[in-house]
């Protein structure tokens, strides 16, 4: 069992920005020499900025879901569309694999990343060692297919440009369209500022 | 001796996922290192050298002009014609009160990977002779900020979704900007995997 050391048991740290390995010096607003940005241990109070964040884009989620996002107008005749009757049209009229693609961008990764940030926040407060290399690849994941659910968003916003003919038809945004792009962003805010060092850390420290 | 630590330390890496120290082993053609603490992966081969980076950076500059300028896609209803453009989309979602999404395009599929494109080709071009460019130091910086906002593959398929979508009730026509933005896609997929950090150990800082 060679295990290597890890940086903070050899009072060095690598700048998060630009990966150079320095010195801890155990100061204040200690600098990385070469990049200039701060340099920290670990991401600040990654904790409770990841959980806010979650949060946060879980509470947006909810309108996203329930309001429609898309509203189509042809000859007088209106029809709105929410994300999951989106999918549900798309499966009906003959594309079910690219139904399949838009529900899991926009249901399954969003629920996916609820799920995982929530479950990697409670083990890594809990200092658990539950799992170790299969959350560091769950958060790998999340990390990666995170902005794919980005994918309705502009579904919406290139219909809206594109069906213009007036009164024979026409496409408009509704507010569901906003939430979902926020719970986005929120979402991957929180990925980011979630600090998967932390999972490896154990019982003794949270910054 | 009389190394100094910066110089000694030069030669470790700090996986990033998980904080483990390892020492660099330069990989070798097509090899990836990964981390023995939580399988990150800490180093990749690179094929290309500086010149190769400088030429997918400004070939993705002349492609990133090409999907801006022309229409992505025309719809046909009769013989009436409606197209739209990267900007048209912006501006249209503007002004049908969704200013969030506005904000949204124009950053993800114009201002970052433009940002991106500008600033790697400046580095870059500088880099060609061992030199920093002015601004070095900030702009490694930006561009490490901005490297998870460019979405312009996420687009690409929404594309593809929206055309499915409309395809039973208008005539679809592909334009220029639709394959612009398919290249686009597949020179922003080629130089995401470049990791730019490089350029700090091969633009060596001179100490006045």
């Amino acid at each position: 069992m060679s295990e290597l050391p890890r940086a903070i048991e050899l009072g060095v740290i690598g700048c998060h920005v630009c990966g150079l390995v320095c010195r801890d010096t155990g100061q204040l607003g200690m600098a990385c020499p070469r990049c200039g940005a701060a340099l920290n241990r670990r991401k600040k109070a990654s904790i409770s900025r990841t959980w806010a964040l979650l949060i946060t884009a879980f509470i947006l989620y909810i309108p996203a879901n329930l309001l429609p996002i898309m509203r189509t107008v042809s000859v007088g005749d209106v029809d709105d569309n929410t994300i999951l009757s989106g999918v549900v049209e798309l499966w009906v009229n003959g594309s079910p694999s690219l139904a399949v693609i838009v529900f899991t961008a926009s249901i399954v990764v969003p629920m996916l990343k609820f799920f995982v940030l929530g479950t990697l926040l409670v083990s890594t407060q809990r200092g658990s060692s539950w799992a170790l290399l299969q959350r560091a690849k769950l958060y790998r994941l999340v990390e990666f297919i995170g902005y794919w659910s980005m994918l309705d968003v502009f579904v919406v916003a290139l219909l809206t440009a594109l069906v213009r003919f007036n009164i024979l038809s026409r496409v408009e945004p509704l507010p569901g369209v906003v939430f979902f792009g926020l719970t986005v962003v929120l979402t991957m805010l929180a990925s980011m500022s979630f600090d998967p060092r932390l999972i490896w850390d154990g019982k003794d420290n949270d910054d | 001796m009389g190394a100094t630590p910066q110089a000694k330390w030069s030669r470790l890496l700090i996986c990033e996922h998980c904080d483990t120290v390892h020492h660099r082993c330069n990989p070798v053609s097509g090899e990836v290192t990964r981390c023995v603490r939580c399988n990150a992966v800490l180093e990749r081969y690179h094929s290309l050298n500086v010149d190769g980076m400088l030429a997918v950076v400004l070939t993705a500059l002349i492609v990133f002009l090409i999907a801006n300028v022309w229409p992505i896609v025309t719809l046909g209803l009769g013989t009436r014609q409606s197209s739209a453009t990267l900007w048209g989309i912006i501006i249209v979602m503007w002004q049908h009160h969704s200013q969030v999404v506005s904000v949204l395009v124009a950053a993800t599929l114009f201002f970052f990977p433009l940002g991106k494109i500008l600033m790697a080709g400046w580095l870059l071009s500088y880099a060609r002779g061992g030199r920093r460019a002015p601004g070095f130091r900030p702009a490694m910086v930006v561009l490490h900020y901005m490297q998870p906002w460019t979405m312009t593959e996420v687009f690409l398929l929404g594309v593809l979704v929206a055309i499915v979508k409309v395809r039973n009730y208008f005539d679809v026509m592909a334009d220029p900007g639709i394959y612009a933005f398919a290249m686009l896609m597949m020179l922003i997929t080629i130089f995401s995997g470049i990791n730019l950090r490089r350029l700090w150990d091969m633009t060596p800082e001179r100490y006045s």
